[in-house]
Protein backbone atom coordinates (compact mmCIF):
# COMPACT_ATOMS: atom_id res chain seq x y z
CA UNK A 1 0.00 0.00 0.00
CA UNK A 2 1.57 3.20 -0.96
CA UNK A 3 1.79 6.09 1.03
CA UNK A 4 -0.67 8.44 0.97
CA UNK A 5 1.45 11.98 -0.02
CA UNK A 6 1.03 15.54 1.50
CA UNK A 7 -0.12 16.83 -1.86
CA UNK A 8 -3.28 14.00 -2.09
CA UNK A 9 -4.50 14.90 1.40
CA UNK A 10 -4.39 18.77 0.27
CA UNK A 11 -6.34 18.01 -2.62
CA UNK A 12 -8.91 15.37 -0.78
CA UNK A 13 -9.37 18.54 1.33
CA UNK A 14 -10.04 20.28 -1.23
CA UNK A 15 -12.55 18.31 -2.81
CA UNK A 16 -14.46 17.75 1.05
CA UNK A 17 -14.31 21.68 1.37
CA UNK A 18 -12.45 21.62 4.34
CA UNK A 19 -9.85 24.48 4.57
CA UNK A 20 -6.48 22.87 5.78
CA UNK A 21 -3.65 25.25 7.38
CA UNK A 22 0.29 23.92 6.31
CA UNK A 23 0.54 22.52 9.89
CA UNK A 24 -2.41 20.64 9.70
CA UNK A 25 -1.75 19.31 6.46
CA UNK A 26 2.10 17.93 8.10
CA UNK A 27 0.17 16.60 11.08
CA UNK A 28 -2.38 14.76 9.14
CA UNK A 29 -1.00 13.79 6.32
CA UNK A 30 1.35 11.14 7.91
CA UNK A 31 -2.11 9.88 10.52
CA UNK A 32 -3.66 9.13 7.71
CA UNK A 33 -1.42 7.17 6.12
CA UNK A 34 -0.85 5.15 9.28
CA UNK A 35 -4.78 4.12 9.03
CA UNK A 36 -4.96 3.18 5.49
CA UNK A 37 -1.67 1.01 5.81
CA UNK A 38 -3.91 -0.45 9.33
CA UNK A 39 -6.97 -0.73 6.75
CA UNK A 40 -4.86 -2.33 3.93
CA UNK A 41 -3.86 -5.32 6.42
CA UNK A 42 -7.19 -6.89 5.91
CA UNK A 43 -5.94 -7.25 2.16
CA UNK A 44 -3.07 -9.67 3.87
CA UNK A 45 -5.90 -12.06 5.72
CA UNK A 46 -7.99 -12.36 2.29
CA UNK A 47 -6.82 -15.25 -0.20
CA UNK A 48 -7.15 -15.32 -4.31
CA UNK A 49 -10.52 -17.03 -3.38
CA UNK A 50 -11.95 -14.24 -1.79
CA UNK A 51 -13.62 -11.71 -4.27
CA UNK A 52 -13.42 -7.89 -3.71
CA UNK A 53 -16.78 -6.84 -2.30
CA UNK A 54 -18.57 -3.94 -1.40
CA UNK A 55 -20.89 -5.04 0.62
CA UNK A 56 -21.68 -7.50 3.36
CA UNK A 57 -24.19 -9.67 2.13
CA UNK A 58 -24.36 -12.31 -0.43
CA UNK A 59 -27.76 -10.19 -1.51
CA UNK A 60 -28.57 -9.04 -5.45
CA UNK A 61 -31.57 -7.77 -6.58
CA UNK A 62 -33.73 -5.93 -3.52
CA UNK A 63 -36.41 -4.42 -5.65
CA UNK A 64 -39.39 -2.17 -4.54
CA UNK A 65 -43.14 -2.65 -6.05
CA UNK A 66 -43.52 1.01 -8.28
CA UNK A 67 -46.17 2.15 -6.23
CA UNK A 68 -46.30 5.42 -4.36
CA UNK A 69 -45.63 5.98 -0.42
CA UNK A 70 -47.34 8.81 1.67
CA UNK A 71 -44.19 11.72 1.50
CA UNK A 72 -43.48 14.19 4.31
CA UNK A 73 -45.12 17.28 4.40
CA UNK A 74 -43.67 20.01 3.65
CA UNK A 75 -43.63 21.92 7.14
CA UNK A 76 -42.05 18.37 8.26
CA UNK A 77 -39.50 18.54 4.86
CA UNK A 78 -38.54 21.91 5.82
CA UNK A 79 -38.23 21.91 9.63
CA UNK A 80 -34.64 21.07 9.82
CA UNK A 81 -33.69 23.29 6.89
CA UNK A 82 -31.43 26.74 8.35
CA UNK A 83 -34.04 28.89 6.09
CA UNK A 84 -36.34 28.13 4.05
CA UNK A 85 -38.70 30.87 1.64
CA UNK A 86 -41.73 30.20 -0.65
CA UNK A 87 -41.93 26.21 0.66
CA UNK A 88 -38.05 26.06 -1.02
CA UNK A 89 -35.51 24.82 0.64
CA UNK A 90 -32.75 28.30 0.76
CA UNK A 91 -29.13 28.00 0.28
CA UNK A 92 -26.10 30.48 0.01
CA UNK A 93 -25.94 32.00 -3.56
CA UNK A 94 -24.61 29.11 -5.42
CA UNK A 95 -21.00 29.60 -7.36
CA UNK A 96 -20.29 26.46 -9.40
CA UNK A 97 -22.76 24.66 -12.19
CA UNK A 98 -25.50 22.42 -11.85
CA UNK A 99 -24.31 19.05 -12.94
CA UNK B 1 -19.04 34.82 -18.63
CA UNK B 2 -17.53 37.01 -21.48
CA UNK B 3 -20.02 39.56 -23.20
CA UNK B 4 -18.04 39.24 -26.45
CA UNK B 5 -18.87 37.82 -29.05
CA UNK B 6 -17.28 34.79 -30.52
CA UNK B 7 -15.85 34.75 -34.07
CA UNK B 8 -17.17 31.46 -36.41
CA UNK B 9 -15.62 30.65 -39.57
CA UNK B 10 -18.44 29.57 -42.17
CA UNK B 11 -19.84 26.07 -42.21
CA UNK B 12 -18.21 25.79 -45.53
CA UNK B 13 -14.45 26.63 -44.60
CA UNK B 14 -15.11 24.44 -41.19
CA UNK B 15 -15.76 21.65 -43.36
CA UNK B 16 -12.58 22.32 -46.31
CA UNK B 17 -9.93 21.94 -42.83
CA UNK B 18 -11.76 19.90 -40.11
CA UNK B 19 -13.49 16.56 -39.57
CA UNK B 20 -16.07 16.76 -36.28
CA UNK B 21 -16.43 14.14 -33.99
CA UNK B 22 -19.72 13.97 -31.84
CA UNK B 23 -21.16 12.24 -28.98
CA UNK B 24 -24.05 12.83 -27.57
CA UNK B 25 -25.18 12.39 -24.17
CA UNK B 26 -29.13 11.93 -23.36
CA UNK B 27 -30.98 11.91 -19.85
CA UNK B 28 -34.27 10.07 -20.29
CA UNK B 29 -36.84 10.64 -17.01
CA UNK B 30 -38.35 7.63 -16.68
CA UNK B 31 -41.60 7.34 -16.20
CA UNK B 32 -42.46 5.36 -13.27
CA UNK B 33 -44.68 6.20 -10.70
CA UNK B 34 -42.29 6.40 -7.90
CA UNK B 35 -38.89 7.53 -7.40
CA UNK B 36 -36.12 5.77 -7.99
CA UNK B 37 -34.87 4.83 -4.31
CA UNK B 38 -37.76 6.03 -2.64
CA UNK B 39 -41.99 5.35 -2.95
CA UNK B 40 -42.37 9.55 -3.57
CA UNK B 41 -44.50 10.43 -6.49
CA UNK B 42 -43.00 11.15 -9.57
CA UNK B 43 -45.91 13.68 -10.64
CA UNK B 44 -45.12 16.74 -12.69
CA UNK B 45 -45.83 20.04 -11.48
CA UNK B 46 -46.28 19.46 -7.64
CA UNK B 47 -46.06 21.92 -5.19
CA UNK B 48 -42.44 22.20 -4.08
CA UNK B 49 -41.24 19.78 -1.17
CA UNK B 50 -44.79 17.89 -1.30
CA UNK B 51 -42.87 14.63 -3.02
CA UNK B 52 -40.03 14.12 -0.47
CA UNK B 53 -39.45 12.04 1.79
CA UNK B 54 -36.30 10.77 4.82
CA UNK B 55 -34.12 9.16 1.44
CA UNK B 56 -34.48 11.72 -0.99
CA UNK B 57 -33.68 14.67 0.65
CA UNK B 58 -31.10 12.26 2.70
CA UNK B 59 -31.59 12.82 5.89
CA UNK B 60 -29.18 10.47 8.59
CA UNK B 61 -30.94 7.08 8.81
CA UNK B 62 -32.61 7.09 5.33
CA UNK B 63 -31.79 3.73 3.27
CA UNK B 64 -32.57 3.55 -0.03
CA UNK B 65 -34.72 0.51 -1.90
CA UNK B 66 -34.49 -0.19 -6.00
CA UNK B 67 -37.12 0.72 -8.26
CA UNK B 68 -37.87 -2.80 -9.63
CA UNK B 69 -40.22 -1.42 -12.61
CA UNK B 70 -37.11 1.46 -13.26
CA UNK B 71 -34.34 -1.29 -13.31
CA UNK B 72 -36.87 -3.68 -15.72
CA UNK B 73 -37.20 0.47 -17.99
CA UNK B 74 -33.35 0.26 -18.14
CA UNK B 75 -33.51 -3.01 -19.19
CA UNK B 76 -35.85 -2.49 -22.10
CA UNK B 77 -33.83 0.61 -23.56
CA UNK B 78 -30.89 -1.09 -23.52
CA UNK B 79 -32.26 -4.13 -25.34
CA UNK B 80 -34.18 -1.61 -27.81
CA UNK B 81 -30.47 -0.50 -28.40
CA UNK B 82 -29.19 -3.06 -29.32
CA UNK B 83 -26.63 -2.84 -26.07
CA UNK B 84 -25.20 -6.43 -23.77
CA UNK B 85 -26.89 -6.21 -20.54
CA UNK B 86 -24.69 -6.57 -17.58
CA UNK B 87 -24.96 -9.87 -15.89
CA UNK B 88 -23.75 -7.95 -12.59
CA UNK B 89 -23.54 -3.91 -11.83
CA UNK B 90 -23.63 -1.82 -9.06
CA UNK B 91 -24.69 1.02 -8.02
CA UNK B 92 -21.93 3.95 -7.28
CA UNK B 93 -21.84 7.27 -5.46
CA UNK B 94 -21.10 10.56 -7.22
CA UNK B 95 -19.81 12.96 -4.77
CA UNK B 96 -19.88 16.63 -4.95
CA UNK B 97 -21.15 19.95 -3.76
CA UNK B 98 -23.69 21.60 -4.81
CA UNK B 99 -27.10 21.70 -3.06
CA UNK B 100 -29.31 20.19 -6.22
CA UNK B 101 -28.87 17.04 -4.35
CA UNK B 102 -29.00 17.10 -0.66
CA UNK B 103 -26.86 14.04 -0.12
CA UNK B 104 -24.17 15.56 -1.52
CA UNK B 105 -24.04 13.04 -3.76
CA UNK B 106 -25.74 11.54 -6.57
CA UNK B 107 -26.63 8.02 -6.68
CA UNK B 108 -25.53 6.91 -10.39
CA UNK B 109 -23.94 3.74 -12.02
CA UNK B 110 -19.87 4.30 -12.44
CA UNK B 111 -17.69 1.58 -14.54
CA UNK B 112 -20.37 -0.98 -14.15
CA UNK B 113 -22.91 0.05 -16.18
CA UNK B 114 -26.45 -2.08 -16.51
CA UNK B 115 -26.20 -1.36 -20.44
CA UNK B 116 -23.43 -1.38 -23.10
CA UNK B 117 -21.92 -1.63 -26.29
CA UNK B 118 -25.15 -1.07 -28.67
CA UNK B 119 -25.65 0.95 -31.50
CA UNK B 120 -28.52 2.44 -33.43
CA UNK B 121 -29.12 2.77 -36.92
CA UNK B 122 -29.82 7.12 -38.00
CA UNK B 123 -31.38 7.73 -40.75
CA UNK B 124 -30.84 11.21 -42.55
CA UNK B 125 -31.86 12.57 -45.71
CA UNK B 126 -32.48 8.55 -46.96
CA UNK B 127 -28.39 7.67 -45.65
CA UNK B 128 -27.91 5.47 -42.31
CA UNK B 129 -25.58 6.38 -40.04
CA UNK B 130 -24.72 3.62 -37.22
CA UNK B 131 -24.44 4.96 -33.94
CA UNK B 132 -22.46 2.99 -31.24
CA UNK B 133 -24.04 3.19 -27.71
CA UNK B 134 -21.43 3.09 -25.38
CA UNK B 135 -23.18 2.99 -22.58
CA UNK B 136 -26.56 3.11 -21.15
CA UNK B 137 -26.25 3.35 -16.91
CA UNK B 138 -29.29 3.98 -14.26
CA UNK B 139 -28.87 7.44 -12.04
CA UNK B 140 -31.23 10.04 -10.32
CA UNK B 141 -32.40 13.30 -11.34
CA UNK B 142 -31.64 16.13 -9.21
CA UNK B 143 -33.39 18.85 -7.21
CA UNK B 144 -34.94 22.17 -9.12
CA UNK B 145 -33.10 25.40 -7.90
CA UNK B 146 -34.49 28.92 -8.38
CA UNK B 147 -31.83 31.61 -8.15
CA UNK B 148 -32.94 34.91 -6.78
CA UNK B 149 -31.45 38.22 -6.85
CA UNK B 150 -29.31 39.44 -9.56
CA UNK B 151 -30.23 38.60 -12.99
CA UNK B 152 -32.95 36.53 -12.97
CA UNK B 153 -32.79 32.74 -13.00
CA UNK B 154 -29.03 32.63 -13.86
CA UNK B 155 -26.52 31.63 -11.07
CA UNK B 156 -24.21 34.44 -11.51
CA UNK B 157 -25.18 37.31 -9.93
CA UNK B 158 -27.47 35.43 -7.93
CA UNK B 159 -27.91 36.80 -4.05
CA UNK B 160 -29.19 33.06 -3.00
CA UNK B 161 -31.19 30.10 -4.26
CA UNK B 162 -34.56 28.37 -3.82
CA UNK B 163 -34.22 24.73 -3.76
CA UNK B 164 -37.22 22.51 -4.55
CA UNK B 165 -36.67 18.72 -4.75
CA UNK B 166 -39.92 16.61 -6.05
CA UNK B 167 -37.56 16.00 -8.73
CA UNK B 168 -34.64 15.09 -7.00
CA UNK B 169 -34.50 10.87 -7.48
CA UNK B 170 -36.61 10.35 -10.30
CA UNK B 171 -35.08 7.47 -12.21
CA UNK B 172 -33.32 8.92 -15.11
CA UNK B 173 -31.15 6.62 -17.45
CA UNK B 174 -28.28 8.69 -19.19
CA UNK B 175 -27.51 7.20 -22.56
CA UNK B 176 -23.44 7.83 -23.89
CA UNK B 177 -22.64 7.12 -27.69
CA UNK B 178 -18.92 6.30 -28.65
CA UNK B 179 -17.59 9.15 -30.82
CA UNK B 180 -19.13 9.72 -34.11
CA UNK B 181 -16.80 10.25 -36.53
CA UNK B 182 -17.67 10.63 -40.02
CA UNK B 183 -20.51 12.68 -40.75
CA UNK B 184 -18.42 15.67 -41.84
CA UNK B 185 -21.15 18.27 -43.25
CA UNK B 186 -23.85 15.77 -41.77
CA UNK B 187 -22.99 16.36 -38.10
CA UNK B 188 -25.55 18.44 -37.53
CA UNK B 189 -28.37 16.69 -39.07
CA UNK B 190 -26.94 13.38 -37.60
CA UNK B 191 -26.93 14.87 -34.17
CA UNK B 192 -30.38 15.89 -34.46
CA UNK B 193 -31.92 12.88 -36.20
CA UNK B 194 -29.74 10.76 -33.09
CA UNK B 195 -31.88 12.34 -30.82
CA UNK B 196 -35.20 12.48 -32.78
CA UNK B 197 -34.73 8.55 -33.22
CA UNK B 198 -33.89 8.12 -29.71
CA UNK B 199 -36.82 9.77 -28.79
CA UNK B 200 -39.42 8.04 -30.83
CA UNK B 201 -37.58 4.57 -29.84
CA UNK B 202 -38.24 5.58 -25.81
CA UNK B 203 -42.05 6.63 -27.03
CA UNK B 204 -42.77 3.04 -28.32
CA UNK B 205 -40.81 1.68 -25.29
CA UNK B 206 -43.51 3.58 -23.42
CA UNK B 207 -40.90 4.25 -20.66
CA UNK B 208 -41.13 7.83 -20.61
CA UNK B 209 -42.82 10.63 -21.99
CA UNK B 210 -40.06 11.77 -23.19
CA UNK B 211 -41.12 15.57 -23.77
CA UNK B 212 -38.45 17.95 -24.12
CA UNK B 213 -39.93 21.14 -23.60
CA UNK B 214 -40.69 19.51 -19.74
CA UNK B 215 -37.28 18.14 -19.19
CA UNK B 216 -37.62 14.80 -19.48
CA UNK B 217 -35.19 13.86 -22.47
CA UNK B 218 -32.16 15.93 -22.21
CA UNK B 219 -29.32 16.29 -24.51
CA UNK B 220 -26.07 17.35 -23.67
CA UNK B 221 -23.33 17.68 -26.96
CA UNK B 222 -19.82 16.75 -27.22
CA UNK B 223 -17.76 17.89 -30.07
CA UNK B 224 -14.52 18.05 -31.34
CA UNK B 225 -12.43 18.99 -34.23
CA UNK B 226 -9.18 17.09 -35.85
CA UNK B 227 -7.87 18.42 -38.51
CA UNK B 228 -8.61 16.82 -41.82
CA UNK B 229 -7.39 13.68 -42.16
CA UNK B 230 -6.51 13.20 -38.85
CA UNK B 231 -7.46 10.44 -36.34
CA UNK B 232 -6.50 11.92 -33.49
CA UNK B 233 -10.08 13.49 -31.75
CA UNK B 234 -9.31 16.98 -30.61
CA UNK B 235 -10.11 18.86 -27.54
CA UNK B 236 -14.08 18.23 -26.76
CA UNK B 237 -16.41 21.01 -25.26
CA UNK B 238 -19.57 19.59 -23.91
CA UNK B 239 -22.59 21.77 -24.62
CA UNK B 240 -25.25 21.18 -21.53
CA UNK B 241 -28.93 21.03 -21.72
CA UNK B 242 -29.64 21.46 -25.59
CA UNK B 243 -33.54 21.16 -25.28
CA UNK B 244 -34.96 21.07 -28.31
CA UNK B 245 -33.82 18.79 -31.55
CA UNK B 246 -33.53 22.15 -33.65
CA UNK B 247 -31.03 22.97 -30.72
CA UNK B 248 -29.10 20.10 -30.97
CA UNK B 249 -28.51 20.88 -34.62
CA UNK B 250 -27.59 24.49 -34.04
CA UNK B 251 -25.64 23.37 -31.30
CA UNK B 252 -23.34 21.41 -33.08
CA UNK B 253 -23.28 23.77 -36.26
CA UNK B 254 -22.64 26.42 -33.64
CA UNK B 255 -19.49 24.50 -31.99
CA UNK B 256 -18.05 23.52 -35.16
CA UNK B 257 -17.71 26.90 -36.54
CA UNK B 258 -16.51 28.63 -33.01
CA UNK B 259 -13.56 25.86 -32.52
CA UNK B 260 -12.89 25.82 -36.24
CA UNK B 261 -12.15 29.81 -36.08
CA UNK B 262 -10.26 29.39 -32.72
CA UNK B 263 -7.91 26.44 -34.50
CA UNK B 264 -7.43 28.28 -37.54
CA UNK B 265 -6.17 31.27 -35.40
CA UNK B 266 -3.55 29.22 -34.09
CA UNK B 267 -5.21 29.00 -30.82
CA UNK B 268 -6.65 25.91 -29.11
CA UNK B 269 -9.97 24.26 -27.62
CA UNK B 270 -10.14 24.90 -23.83
CA UNK B 271 -12.24 21.40 -22.74
CA UNK B 272 -14.75 23.43 -20.65
CA UNK B 273 -18.85 22.97 -20.46
CA UNK B 274 -20.58 25.40 -22.64
CA UNK B 275 -24.18 26.74 -22.44
CA UNK B 276 -26.63 26.75 -24.95
CA UNK B 277 -28.73 30.17 -24.95
CA UNK B 278 -31.66 29.11 -26.87
CA UNK B 279 -32.57 32.52 -27.66
CA UNK B 280 -29.57 33.80 -29.43
CA UNK B 281 -28.26 30.39 -30.54
CA UNK B 282 -25.25 30.64 -28.93
CA UNK B 283 -23.16 28.70 -26.40
CA UNK B 284 -21.28 30.73 -23.59
CA UNK B 285 -18.21 29.44 -21.32
CA UNK B 286 -19.24 27.64 -18.48
CA UNK B 287 -16.97 25.58 -16.26
CA UNK B 288 -13.68 25.04 -16.99
CA UNK B 289 -12.98 20.83 -16.79
CA UNK B 290 -10.09 20.12 -14.36
CA UNK B 291 -8.31 18.23 -11.74
CA UNK B 292 -11.21 19.99 -9.24
CA UNK B 293 -13.53 18.03 -11.32
CA UNK B 294 -12.86 14.49 -9.11
CA UNK B 295 -16.11 12.77 -7.91
CA UNK B 296 -14.53 10.08 -5.72
CA UNK B 297 -16.70 7.08 -7.21
CA UNK B 298 -17.33 4.28 -5.13
CA UNK B 299 -19.86 1.59 -4.57
CA UNK B 300 -23.03 2.78 -3.04
CA UNK B 301 -22.75 0.49 0.61
CA UNK B 302 -26.62 0.93 0.59
CA UNK B 303 -27.48 -0.91 -2.20
CA UNK B 304 -26.94 -4.18 -3.11
CA UNK B 305 -26.17 -5.33 -7.16
CA UNK B 306 -28.47 -5.31 -9.78
CA UNK B 307 -27.65 -8.95 -11.64
CA UNK B 308 -30.59 -9.73 -13.97
CA UNK B 309 -31.08 -13.29 -14.69
CA UNK B 310 -30.60 -14.06 -18.45
CA UNK B 311 -34.80 -15.38 -18.21
CA UNK B 312 -35.68 -12.28 -17.21
CA UNK B 313 -33.56 -10.22 -19.68
CA UNK B 314 -35.28 -12.37 -22.45
CA UNK B 315 -38.28 -12.11 -21.05
CA UNK B 316 -38.15 -8.12 -21.54
CA UNK B 317 -36.66 -8.94 -24.86
CA UNK B 318 -40.08 -10.13 -25.50
CA UNK B 319 -41.67 -7.17 -24.62
CA UNK B 320 -39.75 -4.74 -27.24
CA UNK B 321 -41.63 -2.64 -29.72
CA UNK B 322 -40.61 -3.52 -33.46
CA UNK B 323 -37.60 -2.29 -34.04
CA UNK B 324 -36.97 1.61 -35.90
CA UNK B 325 -35.54 0.51 -39.39
CA UNK B 326 -38.40 -2.03 -39.39
CA UNK B 327 -40.99 0.40 -38.59
CA UNK B 328 -40.34 2.57 -41.05
CA UNK B 329 -40.36 0.18 -43.98
CA UNK B 330 -43.88 -1.14 -43.02
CA UNK B 331 -45.26 1.92 -41.78
CA UNK B 332 -43.86 3.56 -45.91
CA UNK B 333 -45.74 0.50 -47.67
CA UNK B 334 -48.95 0.34 -45.32
CA UNK B 335 -49.40 4.30 -46.27
CA UNK B 336 -47.71 3.67 -50.04
CA UNK B 337 -45.12 6.77 -49.47
CA UNK B 338 -42.83 7.51 -51.84
CA UNK B 339 -38.98 7.38 -50.54
CA UNK B 340 -38.99 11.25 -50.79
CA UNK B 341 -42.53 11.75 -48.74
CA UNK B 342 -41.10 9.21 -46.34
CA UNK B 343 -37.78 10.59 -45.93
CA UNK B 344 -39.32 13.89 -45.13
CA UNK B 345 -41.90 13.15 -42.89
CA UNK B 346 -39.43 11.25 -40.74
CA UNK B 347 -36.61 14.33 -41.19
CA UNK B 348 -40.04 16.49 -40.05
CA UNK B 349 -39.97 14.45 -36.89
CA UNK B 350 -43.68 13.70 -37.75
CA UNK B 351 -43.38 9.67 -38.42
CA UNK B 352 -45.64 9.25 -34.90
CA UNK B 353 -47.68 12.05 -36.02
CA UNK B 354 -48.47 11.48 -39.05
CA UNK B 355 -49.19 7.55 -37.94
CA UNK B 356 -51.36 8.70 -35.20
CA UNK B 357 -53.49 10.68 -37.55
CA UNK B 358 -53.99 7.95 -39.51
CA UNK B 359 -55.23 5.86 -36.59
CA UNK B 360 -57.63 8.38 -35.95
CA UNK B 361 -59.40 8.25 -39.24
CA UNK B 362 -57.59 10.68 -41.76
CA UNK B 363 -56.25 9.43 -45.16
CA UNK B 364 -52.25 8.86 -45.10
CA UNK B 365 -51.60 11.53 -47.42
CA UNK B 366 -53.89 13.71 -46.23
CA UNK B 367 -52.33 13.08 -42.98
CA UNK B 368 -48.83 13.29 -44.25
CA UNK B 369 -50.41 16.93 -46.63
CA UNK B 370 -51.28 18.56 -43.12
CA UNK B 371 -48.03 17.98 -40.75
CA UNK B 372 -45.20 18.05 -43.36
CA UNK B 373 -46.57 21.38 -45.61
CA UNK B 374 -48.93 23.49 -42.87
CA UNK B 375 -48.04 22.45 -39.06
CA UNK B 376 -44.03 21.81 -40.24
CA UNK B 377 -43.96 25.27 -41.77
CA UNK B 378 -45.79 26.87 -38.90
CA UNK B 379 -43.65 25.27 -36.65
CA UNK B 380 -40.63 26.36 -38.17
CA UNK B 381 -41.64 29.74 -38.70
CA UNK B 382 -42.16 29.92 -34.73
CA UNK B 383 -39.20 28.04 -33.56
CA UNK B 384 -41.11 24.89 -31.89
CA UNK B 385 -41.32 21.62 -32.17
CA UNK B 386 -44.06 20.06 -34.43
CA UNK B 387 -45.50 18.13 -31.68
CA UNK B 388 -45.71 21.10 -29.55
CA UNK B 389 -47.93 23.16 -31.35
CA UNK B 390 -50.92 22.61 -29.67
CA UNK B 391 -52.49 20.62 -32.36
CA UNK B 392 -52.74 17.18 -32.02
CA UNK B 393 -53.08 13.82 -34.42
CA UNK B 394 -56.86 13.87 -33.25
CA UNK B 395 -57.28 17.58 -34.11
CA UNK B 396 -55.85 17.23 -37.40
CA UNK B 397 -57.61 13.82 -38.47
CA UNK B 398 -60.90 15.98 -37.27
CA UNK B 399 -60.35 19.04 -39.63
CA UNK B 400 -59.13 16.19 -42.70
CA UNK B 401 -62.77 14.68 -41.49
CA UNK B 402 -64.70 18.77 -42.07
CA UNK B 403 -62.95 18.66 -45.32
CA UNK B 404 -64.13 15.53 -46.56
CA UNK B 405 -67.48 16.00 -45.39
CA UNK B 406 -67.28 18.99 -47.38
CA UNK B 407 -67.99 21.84 -44.66
CA UNK B 408 -64.03 22.84 -44.92
CA UNK B 409 -62.44 23.68 -48.04
CA UNK B 410 -58.19 23.74 -47.40
CA UNK B 411 -57.94 27.03 -47.10
CA UNK B 412 -60.76 27.31 -44.52
CA UNK B 413 -59.09 23.75 -42.71
CA UNK B 414 -56.32 26.60 -42.72
CA UNK B 415 -57.80 28.89 -40.59
CA UNK B 416 -59.38 26.28 -38.44
CA UNK B 417 -55.41 25.76 -37.40
CA UNK B 418 -54.75 29.07 -36.75
CA UNK B 419 -57.29 28.83 -34.46
CA UNK B 420 -55.75 25.71 -32.99
CA UNK B 421 -52.82 27.21 -32.46
CA UNK B 422 -54.18 29.63 -31.10
CA UNK B 423 -56.20 27.65 -28.45
CA UNK B 424 -59.20 28.44 -29.60
CA UNK B 425 -60.96 25.02 -29.01
CA UNK B 426 -61.47 21.75 -30.62
CA UNK B 427 -61.84 21.95 -34.40
CA UNK B 428 -65.40 22.23 -34.30
CA UNK B 429 -65.72 25.38 -31.62
CA UNK B 430 -63.17 27.03 -34.15
CA UNK B 431 -65.96 26.47 -37.45
CA UNK B 432 -68.82 27.88 -35.21
CA UNK B 433 -66.70 30.75 -33.62
CA UNK B 434 -65.05 32.03 -36.98
CA UNK B 435 -67.96 31.43 -39.14
CA UNK B 436 -65.82 29.11 -41.32
CA UNK B 437 -68.56 26.80 -42.91
CA UNK B 438 -68.45 26.55 -46.54
CA UNK B 439 -71.60 27.91 -47.88
CA UNK B 440 -73.31 25.74 -50.10
CA UNK B 441 -76.48 27.41 -50.04
CA UNK B 442 -77.71 28.53 -53.46
CA UNK B 443 -79.60 31.33 -52.81
CA UNK B 444 -76.40 32.93 -51.18
CA UNK B 445 -74.46 31.59 -54.21
CA UNK B 446 -76.47 32.54 -56.81
CA UNK B 447 -76.70 36.15 -55.95
CA UNK B 448 -72.59 36.12 -55.51
CA UNK B 449 -72.71 34.33 -59.34
CA UNK B 450 -74.93 36.66 -60.92
CA UNK B 451 -73.07 39.83 -59.32
CA UNK B 452 -69.92 38.07 -61.03
CA UNK B 453 -71.01 37.48 -64.31
CA UNK B 454 -72.82 41.24 -64.57
CA UNK B 455 -69.03 42.66 -63.50
CA UNK B 456 -67.42 40.64 -66.29
CA UNK B 457 -69.10 40.23 -69.27
CA UNK B 458 -66.31 39.54 -71.26
CA UNK B 459 -65.77 36.48 -69.61
CA UNK B 460 -69.44 35.66 -69.38
CA UNK B 461 -69.61 35.97 -72.74
CA UNK B 462 -66.62 33.78 -73.73
CA UNK B 463 -68.45 31.04 -71.21
CA UNK B 464 -71.63 31.57 -73.92
CA UNK B 465 -69.48 30.50 -76.77
CA UNK B 466 -68.09 27.50 -75.08
CA UNK B 467 -64.89 28.14 -73.23
CA UNK B 468 -65.86 26.31 -70.35
CA UNK B 469 -62.37 26.64 -69.10
CA UNK B 470 -62.68 30.74 -68.67
CA UNK B 471 -65.24 29.88 -66.07
CA UNK B 472 -62.14 29.70 -63.40
CA UNK B 473 -62.24 33.76 -63.32
CA UNK B 474 -65.53 33.85 -62.34
CA UNK B 475 -64.94 31.38 -59.76
CA UNK B 476 -62.59 33.23 -58.36
CA UNK B 477 -64.44 36.33 -58.31
CA UNK B 478 -67.48 34.35 -56.71
CA UNK B 479 -64.99 32.62 -53.75
CA UNK B 480 -63.27 36.26 -53.27
CA UNK B 481 -66.75 37.93 -52.62
CA UNK B 482 -67.48 35.01 -50.44
CA UNK B 483 -64.67 35.00 -48.47
CA UNK B 484 -62.95 31.96 -49.36
CA UNK B 485 -66.49 30.12 -47.92
CA UNK B 486 -68.07 29.05 -51.20
CA UNK B 487 -68.30 25.61 -52.31
CA UNK B 488 -66.28 26.35 -55.20
CA UNK B 489 -68.07 22.81 -56.70
CA UNK B 490 -71.60 24.03 -56.62
CA UNK B 491 -70.16 27.72 -57.86
CA UNK B 492 -69.01 26.15 -60.82
CA UNK B 493 -71.89 24.04 -61.89
CA UNK B 494 -74.20 27.38 -61.15
CA UNK B 495 -71.81 29.40 -63.62
CA UNK B 496 -72.34 26.73 -66.08
CA UNK B 497 -76.39 26.45 -65.57
CA UNK B 498 -76.84 30.59 -66.10
CA UNK B 499 -73.99 30.86 -68.57
CA UNK B 500 -75.55 27.83 -70.85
Amino acid sequence: MPEITRAEVAHLATLARIDLSDAELDHLAPQLSVILESVASISGVAGDDVAPTSHPLPLVNVFRDDVVRPSLTPEQALSGAPASEEQRFMVPRILGDEQ
Amino acid sequence: MSATAETLLPFDDVLAAFDPALGLEVHVELNTATKMFCGCSTVFGGEPNTQVCPTCLGLPGAMPVVNGKAVESAIRIGLALNCRIAEWCRFARKNYFYPDMPKNFQTSQYDEPICFDGWMDVEVDGETFRVEIERAHMEEDTGKSTHVGGATGRIHGADYSLVDYNRAGIPLIEIVTKPIVGAGERAPEVARAYVQQLRELIVALGVSEARMDQGNLRADVNLSLAPKGSDVLGTRTETKNVNSFRSVERAVRFEMQRHAAILQGGGSILQETRHWHEDTGITTSGREKSDAEDYRYFPEPDLVPVAPSPEWVEELRGTLPENPTQRRARLQAEWGFSDLEMRDTVGAGALGLVEETIAAGASPQAARKWWLSDLARRANDTGVEIGELGVSPAQVAAVQALVDAGSLNDKLARQVFDGLVAGEGTPEEIVAARGLAIVSDDGALTAAVDAAIAANPDVAAKIRDGKVAAAGALIGAVMKEMRGQADAGRVRELILERLA
